[in-house]
């Protein structure tokens, strides 16, 4: 099954029926699979007049207790970036896919990896977090879909998922879990007092800075505990590694090669793939730094999750960054290289 | 004893925040009344606007959510399709609804979406201080066009109730003014009409009710009614622009 698909299905079978899209390259096939799907099972296919309209009826139909979900690709999100703003600070669940393409402006339909920032740091105003989740296979886009929607309810946070023309192209056999739906109990939706109780508001303004200021910290509380609890990462051979590389989504498939190579050559390396990039894995990154010779930091950017990576390791060890951008493919041989350089 | 008049269930406690003489109070009212009227209380689903009906989620009883500047259709229309036996409403100012969130108007309407629109058009920007509205006349004399509205510079006024006729998702759509007891009746059962519409599934319905803003108008609420009257219905005519079953629009 492709990627795009897989994130499809996977949605569908986690109990989302409501899906709001615009298209855009390169998610085009998780639209086209919730069109075909979603009328035969009663959900709810909408292609809205834009991709704000789209996460504005997100917002909607997550305030009205359903799950949701939308997609698109990096100048989508810019222009998601209002409501997913409004969604966080409605605490409004939702799932949010983002198959990044070169940028900035309309710049490439390539795979790239320059909304990190965008995703991680928040594209629209406010203090607010996004749970990122940053898978590298077919199947793992299906786990991390299943996923998302359930953290995205348990913490009443947006949830993205982030990955990548390749990932979205890229065909690999899946198993999707038997696992069934978590519904939670959403009391606090709008749908119709029925006269039985007092009206639900869904709401993000608060007038008097007091107020605000309270939600806000409360809000934050919550992000705390999503940093201690939700955190997952992928580690290989770490514990004698003098060169740890870094590097998520599809980019760290190719570092596996550079990787290997390296081990074969006699230089101890190892990998961290960090799975969400919010919450960060930074205790990992922390622990690592205080042994390892190096970290070597690879994206497909200009260089942007490397400055998480710089903050984690407190400066305990250097770290470098190897990077290709516009939907140019970083090369194992390349990274190799960089390995090398830190030995 | 009979009670002749009665606060209506469809509106909380809360005390309106709007200026004195402003009509957004009469149209709360009267939405409030005809939900309580047509017994959907309970089914009814509203949305805010950004500009001075912000507050709106505070006022009516029902369950409510807030949407961004002018997105107001596009929450509708999630909330309606996640529920479709919602009674869904948005309540929209003409910044709101004719500036930032065109596109969004525009295409629930296109799309048939089975909600009601209540656009206030007080031909200004309230919340914000008196600015140049789309709906705003030509020669008016607002904060950003302290020369008055020139076609040259700003271009003509949206009529909006004429332009949303156009489309065929369109089921009902009507001008209305309170500006007086027969006018503020009408504007009632038209409200009313709208929902109905709605509960008889049978698409897009909208109510525009000319409205005042005194405050930024810089007349007292005599003198705004006056204004309205002079000014405003001359370029927007009272009146039915579309209606599905009285076949087609106007
Ligand atoms: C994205 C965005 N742009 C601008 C504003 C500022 N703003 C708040 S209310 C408003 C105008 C509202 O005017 P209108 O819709 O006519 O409603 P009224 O206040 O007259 O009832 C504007 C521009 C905002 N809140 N959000
Ligand atoms: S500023 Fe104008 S529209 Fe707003 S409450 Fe006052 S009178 Fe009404």
């Amino acid at each position: 099954m492709k990627g795009n698909e897989a994130i499809a299905e996977a949605a569908i079978r986690a109990n989302c029926k409501h899906f709001f899209g615009y298209p855009i390259t390169p998610q085009t096939e998780i639209s086209a699979y919730m069109a075909k799907r979603m009328p035969r099972i009663g959900g709810v296919f909408l292609q809205a007049e834009s991709e704000v309209a789209a996460i504005n009826m997100v917002y909607g139909a997550a305030g009205a207790g359903v799950r949701v979900m939308t997609s698109s690709s990096s100048p989508g999100i810019s222009l998601k970036a209002e409501g997913i703003s409004y969604i966080a600070g409605a605490d409004l669940p939702c799932v949010i896919v983002n198959i990044v393409r070169g940028g900035p402006g309309l710049g490439g339909i390539q795979p790239a990896q320059s909304d990190y920032f965008q995703a991680v740091k928040g594209a629209g105003h406010g203090d607010y977090k996004m749970i990122v989740l940053a898978p590298s296979s077919v199947q793992e886009v299906v786990d991390c879909t299943f996923d998302a929607f359930d953290l995205a309810d348990k913490y009443r946070v947006p949830v993205m998922i982030l990955g990548d023309g390749m990932l979205g192209q890229m065909m690999e056999p899946v198993v999707f879990p038997e696992k069934s739906p978590k519904c939670e109990q959403k009391d606090w939706a709008t749908c119709g007092t029925k006269n039985k109780r007092k009206p639900n508001i869904i709401n993000s303004l608060y007038i008097e800075p007091q107020d605000l200021e309270r939600l806000i910290i409360a809000r934050q509380q919550r992000y705390n505990a999503i940093a201690e609890k939700e955190v997952r990462f992928e580690k290989e051979n770490i514990e004698d590694a003098d060169i740890v590389l870094v590097a998520y989504g599809t980019t760290a498939r190719i570092v596996k090669a550079a990787y290997e190579k390296a081990r074969k050559n006699g230089i101890k390396a190892g990998i961290i793939r960090p799975i969400t990039l919010w919450p960060f894995p930074e205790k990992i990154i922390a622990e690592t730094a205080q042994r390892a010779k190096a970290i070597v930091c690879v994206e497909m950017s200009m260089g942007q999750m490397v400055e998480d990576v710089r903050l984690a390791t407190g400066g305990a060890c250097p770290v470098g960054f190897y990077g290709r951008a516009g939907g140019m493919v970083p090369e194992p041989e390349a990274i190799y290289d960089v390995i090398r350089r830190y030995v | 004893m009979a009670v002749v008049f009665k606060r209506t269930e469809g509106l909380t406690d809360a005390p309106f925040h709007y200026c004195p003489g402003c009509t957004h109070g009469i149209v709360h009212r009267l939405i409030a009344e005809a939900l309580e009227e047509l017994d959907v209380l309970g089914d009814a689903i509203g949305v805010a606007p950004v500009g001075c009906a912000v507050f709106a989620y505070n006022y009516f009883n029902c369950d409510m959510q807030q949407a961004a500047h002018g997105r107001a259709p596009a929450v509708a229309t999630g909330i309606k399709r996640a529920r479709p036996q919602s009674i869904v409403f948005t309540y929209q100012g003409d910044g709101d609804l004719a500036a930032i969130g065109t596109g969004e108007i525009v295409h629930a309407a296109a799309r048939r979406e089975n909600i009601t629109v209540i656009f206030i058009n007080n031909a200004t920007y309230g919340m914000t201080g008196g600015q140049l509205a789309p709906t705003s006349l030509v020669g008016q004399i607002t904060q950003t066009s302290p020369y008055g509205r020139k076609v040259e510079l700003q271009g003509y006024p949206i009529r909006v109730s004429e332009m949303l006729a156009t489309l065929e998702g369109a089921a009902f759509i009507k001008r209305c003014s309170v500006d007086s007891i027969k006018n503020i009746n009408d504007a009632k059962a038209s409200i009313k009409k709208a929902f109905r519409y709605q509960m008889d599934e049978m698409g897009f319905s909208m109510v525009e009710i000319l409205s005042t803003c005194p405050t930024n108008w810089g007349l007292s609420p005599v003198e705004s009614m006056e204004w309205l009257r002079e000014n405003m219905i001359p370029h927007y005519p009272l009146g039915v622009f579309k209606d599905i079953e009285k076949g087609g629009g106007v």
